[in-house]
C-alpha cells in the first residue's frame, strides 16, 4: 500500500512565472525512508509542501495515505518538520510538544503522558520546562520532531531538518532519527543538501534535475539496517555516494552554477501571497 | 508602472470617498434617530456638514474682511515656519546627544531615565516660563514656539538616534576597527548610515511633534498669527460658525501631513543613495 | 548522551540580583542627586528670579502644604488620562485584530492611518469641549483616546502580522483555522509590541489630558492648576502642580511596565543581558 502516490505532478508559478516542477512520477511505500536530493531551487521543497497540502500543485493527481493531500491534511496524517525549528519562544518544551495535541483536544492527562513518553523518545526528559532560547540548536530540533510525532501520524515530511546543524551534531541526530524512524513506524520524506546524509539515512534515495525539478534517478539503498556509525565506512557506502552524484552530475547541475534569481523559499512566500 | 501608481491614486480616492460618505451617513444617522453620547448629540453645530466645512473657506472671515482660507493660510505659514524652526533645532540637539549617549554606557544609565522622564512634563505648562525668559533676553516670541517646538522634537530624534547607532552590524564594527579606524570615522562611515532608517522613522515622528509643539506652544505666547491662535479665536466664535473651527483644523491637518510627507519624500532621495546595508 | 544546553542567565542569590540592581540605576541616582543640588545652588546662588525658577527646597514644602489641592487635581486628571487610555487602547487593538485578519482592508487603509497619525490631534480639543463641555472629563477623554489610538493600532498591527510564514504552515499542517492561528501564534507573538504601544500611549494620555485643561476645563484639573497658578504668577504652585503631573505619567508608565515584566519573563527582552 503506498502511503504518498504522485502522478504526473507539475507545479507552475503565477501566471507565465516560473516552472518549479515537471512530470513527476513517484510511489512512496510504508515504513520507507525517502530522501529528496537535488541543487537548489530543484523544487524539491516545493514537492514536500504539495504533499502536505500546503501549496498546490498545477497538474498531476496526488494520493496521500488513500486520500487527496486536503483531507490527509484535515485528518492531521503527517508531521512536519523545517529546517528552522520553528518553536514558539512563550512556550515551554512540553508545551510545544503538546501544542497538535491540544489543538486536536486531548484531555490534559493524556498530553502529558505522550509528551513525557516523546521526551524519552528524543532523550530530553528533564527539559520540559525550559524555554527554546535555553537549548541548543540540535535540542530544538528534537523538540520539533518530537511535537511532529506528537500524534504518531504515518507520514512524516523533513525539510531540511538538519541543514542549520554542525556536521557533529548532524551525524548523531541521523542516529537518532533513524532510531526514532524504527521506533515509531512511520514513513519518512525527508529533504536534504546532503549526499552523504541522504545515503545513510535512507532506504532509496531520489536524485532531483535542477529547475525545472525532474526525477533524474532513484537509487536504492541496500545498505544493513540498522544503520550504524560503522556504516559510514564500508565501502558500499562511499560507492552509493558516488552514484548519488553521478546522477546528480548529469542533470542535476552539479558542475554547473545556476543562478537562482529568487530561491524557492521566494516562492512559497509568492504561494502564500496568492492565498 | 504608471498603471500601479493610478491603482494606488484610485484606491486612495474610493477610501476617501468612503470616509466621506461614512462621515455624512453618521450625521444623517444621528440627526434621524436623535443619536446622543451623553451631552453628545448630533447635529450642524457639532457635526457639521463636509461641503460645508470647505465652503466656509471662502467665506470672509469677519464681516468684510479677507477670505478664512486667506487667513488661515497666513497662519499655516506662520506656524511652519516655527515648526520648522523647531524641527531643526530639535533634530539636531537630539541627534547630538544621540551621538553623545552612544558612546557611554555611563552616560546612558545616567541620563537616559530623564530624557525619557522629561516627556512626561507637560511642557504647555512650563512655557510661559519660557516665553517670559527668552523674551527678556531679545528673542522674538516666535522663537519661543519654537523652543517648544524643538522640546517635542528632540526625544524621539535621540531614542532613535541612540538604538541606530548602537545597531550596526559588530562584524563591520570590526573590520573598522582591523583598520585602526578612529571613533570619528567609525560613526560616520559605520554607524549613522546604518542608523539612517532609525533616524528617518524618528524624523517622520519629529514631523508632527514639531507641528504639535508650534501650535500649542502660540497659546501661552498668546500669539496671533499662527494656527494656535487661530483655533483659539475661532473657538469663541464656535456657537454661531462652527465651521470656521473645523476650516481651521482642517488646515492644521493638513499642514501636519505636509511637514510628514516632506520628511518621506528626503528618505526617498537620501535613503536611495545610502550604503548598502541600509534596507 | 549529553548535547551543549545553553545554560538559563544564572538567578542568582536574591541579594546579588539586588545589588546588579542598584548597580543599573546607580548612575541615575547621582545624576538626580547631582541635578537637585545644581538647580538649588544655582538658584540661590545667581539669585535666578524666582518666579522663573523657584529652587527645589520651596517647590518640595509647597508639594506638602498643598498635597490636598494637587491630590484631587492630580486624581481628577489622572482619570481623564486612564479613561481615555483604555477606551483608545481597545479599539485601537480591536482595529488591529480587524485589519489582521482581512489584509485588503489593512492595504486600503495605511494611507489613511499613516496621514491621521500625522494630524495635530490637539487641536481638536476645542471640539471635543463644545461636544462635551469643557468642564466635562468626557472631552479631554477623548483627545487622550484618540491620542492613544494610533500608536496602539500601528504596534499591534505589526506584532499580529510580523509571524514568520514557517509558524503559519506549521499551523495549517495542523489543519488549524484562522482563529486558532490568531490565538496560539498571532496574539502571543503580538504581545510585545502591544506592551510597547500601550507604554507610549500612558505618556500620551497623560499630556493629552492636561494640554486639553488649556482650551479650557474644571477647575478641579491639573492642567488648569499649573495654568490658573502661572497667572497670578504662583510659580512655586505652578511647578509643584508640574511635578505631580510628570510623577503622574513615570507611575502610570511605570505599572505598565510592570505588568509587562510579569506576563512576560519568557521573551527576550526581559534577560537580563
Amino acid at each position: 500500500m503506498s502511503v504518498v502516490s504522485l502522478q504526473r505532478v507539475s507545479k507552475k508559478f503565477g501566471v507565465g512565472g516560473v516552472r518549479a516542477l515537471q512530470a513527476i512520477d513517484l510511489e512512496i511505500g510504508e515504513r520507507e525512508f525517502v530522501s529528496l536530493i537535488g541543487p537548489s531551487g530543484c523544487g524539491k521543497s516545493t514537492l514536500l509542501r504539495i504533499v502536505g497540502d500546503l501549496i498546490q500543485p498545477s497538474t498531476g493527481k496526488v494520493v496521500v495515505n488513500g486520500k487527496t493531500p486536503h483531507q490527509a491534511r484535515l485528518d492531521r496524517d503527517y508531521g512536519i518538520v523545517f529546517q528552522d525549528a520553528v518553536l514558539f519562544d512563550w512556550r515551554t518544551v512540553a508545551k510545544n510538544i503538546s501544542l497538535p495535541l491540544e489543538m486536536v483536544g486531548w484531555d490534559r492527562a493524556k498530553r502529558t503522558e505522550r509528551v513525557n513518553e516523546l521526551l524519552e523518545l528524543v532523550e530530553l526528559v528533564g527539559f520540559e520546562g525550559h524555554h527554546p532560547w535555553q537549548l541548543s540548536g540540535g535540542m530544538q530540533q528534537r523538540v520539533s520532531i518530537a511535537r511532529a510525532l506528537s500524534f504518531n501520524p504515518p507520514l512524516l515530511l523533513m525539510d531540511e531538518p538538519f541543514g542549520a546543524l554542525d556536521e557533529m551534531t548532524r551525524e548523531r541526530l541521523n542516529l537518532e532519527l533513524l532510531r526514532i524512524w524504527e521506533a515509531s513506524g512511520s514513513t519518512v520524506v525527508f529533504v536534504t543538501h546532503s549526499i552523504a546524509e541522504a545515503v545513510f539515512l535512507s532506504t532509496r534515495v531520489v536524485v532531483m534535475s535542477a529547475r525545472p525539478g525532474r526525477i533524474v534517478g532513484i537509487v536504492d539503498v541496500d545498505l544493513a539496517q540498522p544503520r550504524t556509525a560503522d556504516t559510514r565506512e564500508e565501502e558500499r557506502f562511499a560507492d552509493l555516494i558516488r552514484e548519488v552524484r553521478h546522477l546528480l552530475r548529469r542533470d542535476g547541475g552539479l558542475d554547473v552554477e545556476e543562478p537562482t534569481p529568487t530561491g524557492e523559499q521566494d516562492f512559497i512566500a509568492a504561494e502564500e501571497a496568492l492565498d | 508602472m504608471a498603471g500601479m501608481v493610478a491603482k494606488r491614486v484610485g484606491m486612495f480616492a474610493l477610501v476617501l470617498a468612503a470616509l466621506c460618505a461614512f462621515w455624512e451617513g453618521f450625521k444623517w444617522f444621528g440627526e434621524t434617530t436623535g443619536f446622543a453620547l451623553g451631552s453628545f448629540e448630533v447635529n450642524d453645530r457639532t457635526l457639521p456638514h463636509i461641503h460645508d466645512i470647505i465652503g466656509q473657506l471662502f467665506e470672509p472671515s469677519r464681516t468684510n474682511g479677507p477670505l478664512l482660507i486667506e487667513v488661515l493660510w497666513d497662519a499655516a505659514l506662520f506656524t511652519a515656519k516655527e515648526a520648522a524652526v523647531g524641527f531643526a533645532l530639535g533634530a539636531s540637539i537630539g541627534f547630538a546627544l544621540g551621538v553623545v549617549l552612544a558612546h557611554s554606557r555611563l552616560l546612558q544609565r545616567g541620563l537616559l531615565p530623564y530624557i525619557v522622564a522629561s516627556q512626561t512634563v507637560p511642557i504647555l505648562a512650563i512655557a510661559p516660563m519660557v516665553v517670559v525668559w527668552m523674551g527678556g533676553r531679545g528673542f522674538p516670541d516666535w522663537f519661543s514656539v519654537s523652543v517648544i517646538s524643538a522640546y517635542l522634537t528632540f526625544f524621539p530624534v535621540t531614542i532613535n538616534t541612540l538604538r541606530g547607532l548602537t545597531s550596526a552590524d559588530p562584524r563591520a564594527l570590526e573590520l573598522m576597527n582591523s583598520y585602526a579606524a578612529g571613533k570619528w570615522a567609525i560613526l560616520w562611515k559605520v554607524r549613522v548610515p546604518s542608523a539612517l532608517p532609525y533616524l528617518f522613522a524618528a524624523f517622520k515622528i519629529a514631523a508632527t511633534a514639531s507641528v504639535v509643539g508650534a501650535i500649542i506652544g502660540e497659546l501661552p505666547a498668546s500669539i496671533q498669527d499662527g494656527l494656535g491662535g487661530a483655533i483659539l479665536n475661532f473657538n469663541q466664535y464656535y456657537a454661531t460658525t462652527p465651521t470656521s473651527l473645523w476650516a481651521t483644523n482642517l488646515i492644521a491637518a493638513l499642514l501636519g501631513i505636509t511637514f510628514f510627507l516632506i520628511v518621506v519624500v528626503v528618505e526617498r532621495i537620501v535613503v536611495h543613495r545610502a550604503p548598502e546595508h541600509v534596507a | 548522551m549529553t548535547s551543549t544546553v545553553v545554560e538559563p542567565i544564572p538567578r542568582g542569590t536574591l541579594g546579588r540580583r539586588v545589588g546588579r540592581e542598584l548597580t543599573d540605576w546607580a548612575p541615575a541616582a547621582a545624576v538626580f542627586v547631582l541635578g537637585i543640588a545644581l538647580w538649588e545652588g544655582l538658584v540661590r546662588g545667581l539669585n535666578i528670579q524666582e518666579f522663573l525658577l523657584p529652587p527645589p527646597s520651596e517647590i518640595l514644602q509647597t508639594l506638602w502644604t498643598e498635597r490636598d489641592t494637587l491630590w484631587s487635581a492630580g486624581w481628577f486628571t489622572f482619570q481623564e488620562a486612564f479613561g481615555g487610555w483604555l477606551i483608545g487602547c481597545s479599539v485601537a487593538m480591536l482595529t488591529a485584530l480587524v485589519l489582521a485578519r482581512w489584509r485588503t482592508l489593512s492595504t486600503a487603509l495605511m494611507p489613511f492611518a499613516i496621514a491621521a497619525n500625522a494630524i495635530p490631534i490637539i487641536a481638536f480639543a476645542p471640539i471635543t469641549n463644545n461636544w462635551f463641555g469643557a468642564l466635562n472629563q468626557s472631552s479631554k477623554m477623548v483627545i487622550a483616546a484618540v491620542l492613544c489610538y494610533f500608536p496602539v493600532l500601528v504596534n499591534t498591527l505589526r506584532g499580529l502580522t510580523s509571524v514568520r510564514p514557517q509558524q503559519i504552515e506549521l499551523m495549517r499542517s495542523y489543519a488549524a483555522g484562522e482563529v486558532e492561528i490568531f490565538r496560539r501564534v498571532r496574539i502571543p507573538n503580538a504581545l510585545p509590541y502591544i506592551f510597547t504601544g500601550l507604554k507610549v500611549a500612558t505618556v500620551l494620555a497623560m499630556i493629552g489630558a492636561i494640554v486639553g485643561d488649556w482650551f479650557g476645563g474644571s477647575l478641579d484639573a491639573l492642567g488648569v492648576e499649573i495654568q490658573r497658578q502661572a497667572g497670578v504668577f504662583a510659580f512655586t504652585e505652578a511647578w509643584a502642580a508640574i511635578v505631580v503631573a510628570s510623577v503622574l505619567g513615570i507611575a502610570f508608565y511605570a505599572a505598565v511596565a510592570i505588568v509587562e515584566r510579569l506576563t512576560m519573563g519568557w521573551h527576550p527582552s526581559s534577560r537580563t543581558e
